[in-house]
């Protein structure tokens, strides 16, 4: 019976894998679940006690907490907008024939391998800083006052920043997407007398609209969850005008040291970032399939 | 006359896609130009653009001043280890999916990237908790477990896609050839995976490089990777522009380079080849 040894062996090489995931999964998020029913300071050891859903109700009676779930939103719109617009812009343009293709490629893609934390830092001194950066300097030539983006527009800032290290990633998959689009198709609706508009229309965006729909949730995932940006521009603020909801959790739970506060506060994080993905496992489910 | 009005066509496309890439590639470069200027050339007004004295002092500063290459080394053994500890556990996982497919092996893969849509911060806490009981906060081994973690559902999948594109024909030729089971795994399969296992290392070590959530969380002065280290210029004294962009041009150019090589697989390995 070769095949059920085979089986065996399968198994066998699957469970490390499947052990470690199902530990990574089931431990941290079963102790954040405990955690969020218990009123349980760092500052005040020996004090934990079961607290019900007071957390959960002091968490969504923070007017913080509604300040911060509209910053998520602000935040992941806004840099979803400017990539995915500009992500199809450039998909198609890169898709032209032009000399040097491949450089500006890579110049394009590059944003995406700078780190989180130099991204921020580069932006906010270098180009944003209302005395010394770029953004100052331009102004000034052209006569108008520099413009402080980090105190006086600071989301629209870090829209900025995210969505520079954003729009390669939305881009390159747009631009393989076009890519694999089928030339003869193309050539014959051109050779029938389609125009571009209607070539666009009818053939181009059905073909472009699956790789649309991951580029979305994909990037969705990732900006729900926004917070080196945040912690090196503007620590949150100022107030509370850029802390999205993972930087509450990180300020009640290791800022302010209220574990109970902070699990619940992580465990709606959690329940809206799975709204999102159960989309995404469907879409690329779908493709598991063919 | 079609010829050259393509060819005008041309010339437009190239000057509009030159002008954007170089735009959007316009703030690395300035940091690399910036990481050469003296602190006060960085700060120049009218700015400086190639004009100026190049000098290499920052770099030695950075180095002396925050013992530089300590940070970059936690780097290179954090992406570096949490990626071959992945591969380790990954490869023969994604193997007996590709190759010995069961009725459960698409619930697996795809229960296995539930587990990467989980937002790091629903566990920041009894993660925090548990490094700190265990000894493991501020510690280099700490970030390899953390990042094996997170990344392996990204490798296994990544991985699977790559073998289920092996022939399965050529096993069975193999077979019938009187090839056992080792001689299968070193002489025909090995060869042909390798390029797959190579690529989604090369996509892990990205990915483990600039991670920066749980790099900025769990580590503080001795284990921080350059991730951590460049966030302490958050809160700078006196003039850094210039050192700031040497410590940055360091910590972005061995990934810049190794990700130019990587284009095609971050696609596949990012959808979860849901786009090819």
């Amino acid at each position: 019976m070769a095949t059920q040894a085979s089986r065996a062996a399968a198994r066998l090489m699957i469970s490390p894998a499947v052990v470690l995931l199902l530990l990574w999964m089931i431990v941290p998020l079963g102790m954040t679940i405990y955690f969020s029913f218990l009123r349980y300071n760092l500052l005040m050891p020996g004090t934990e006690a079961f607290a019900g859903f007071d957390n959960y109700k002091y968490f969504l009676t923070d007017p913080a907490f509604f300040t911060s779930i509209k910053n998520t939103l602000v935040l992941v719109l806004g840099v979803l907008i400017i990539t995915v617009g500009g992500g199809i812009a450039l998909a198609l343009l890169l898709d032209q024939p032009l000399w040097g293709q491949g450089i500006v490629r890579v110049l394009v893609i590059a944003p995406f391998f700078v780190m989180p934390t130099v991204s921020a830092l580069v932006w906010k001194n270098m180009f944003f800083n209302p005395v010394n950066g770029l953004f100052a300097y331009a102004a000034k030539a052209v006569g108008l006052q520099p413009f402080d983006f980090l105190s006086q527009a600071p989301m629209f800032s870090i829209i900025i920043i995210v969505a520079w290290q954003w729009l390669p990633f939305a881009t390159l998959i747009l631009l393989t997407a076009m890519q694999s689009l089928d030339s003869e198709q193309l050539e014959a609706a051109e050779m029938d007398g389609a125009s571009w508009g209607n070539r666009f229309i009818y053939i181009m965006v059905p073909h472009l609209t699956r790789a649309v729909t991951v580029v979305i949730l994909i990037q969705t995932i990732f900006l729900l969850s926004t917070f080196a940006e945040i912690l090196v521009t503007t620590n949150g603020g100022p107030g509370t005008a850029t802390t999205n909801l993972t930087y509450l959790v990180y300020m009640q739970s290791l800022l302010q040291f209220d574990v109970g506060g902070g699990s619940a506060g992580g465990i709606i994080a959690v329940i809206l970032a799975n709204i999102v993905a159960i989309f995404l496992m469907r879409m690329i489910g779908k493709n598991l399939e063919t | 006359m079609a010829r050259a009005v393509s060819t005008r066509r041309k010339a437009i496309v190239t000057v509009i896609a030159w002008g954007i890439g170089l735009a959007i590639f316009f703030p690395i470069l300035w940091t690399i130009l910036t990481s050469f200027k003296t602190e006060a050339d960085a700060i120049a007004s009218p700015p400086k653009f190639l004009f100026f004295d190049w000098t290499f002092e920052n770099y030695v500063t950075v180095q002396e001043r925050s013992d530089y290459f300590r940070h970059f080394w936690n780097s290179v053994v954090m992406s570096v280890g949490s990626t071959v500890l992945a591969l380790i556990i990954a490869i023969p996982a994604a193997w007996s999916m590709a190759f010995i497919p069961g009725r459960w092996t698409k619930d697996v893969l795809m229960w296995m990237l539930s587990t990467k849509m989980m937002p790091a911060v629903g566990v920041l806490v009894p993660m925090y908790l548990m490094f700190r009981d265990l000894g493991l906060l501020d510690t280099v081994s700490g970030l390899v477990i953390i990042l094996t973690l997170i990344n392996l559902p990204i490798v296994v999948w990544m991985l699977y896609t790559y073998f289920k594109e092996i022939p399965g024909e050529i096993l069975e030729a193999a077979r019938m050839d009187g090839a056992n089971l080792r001689s299968e795994i070193i002489y025909v399969l090995t060869p042909m995976a390798v390029p797959g296992i190579a690529s989604t290392m090369l996509l892990n070590i990205i990915l483990a490089w600039n991670e920066a959530f749980w790099t900025l969380n769990l580590t503080a002065a001795k284990a921080a990777p350059l991730t951590a280290f460049i966030a302490s210029y958050s809160s700078p004294e006196g003039l850094f522009y210039a050192k700031l962009s040497a410590a940055s041009t360091m910590a972005i150019a061995p990934i810049l380079i190794m990700g130019w090589f990587s284009q095609k697989q971050l696609v596949r390995g990012l959808t979860f080849g849901a786009v090819k």
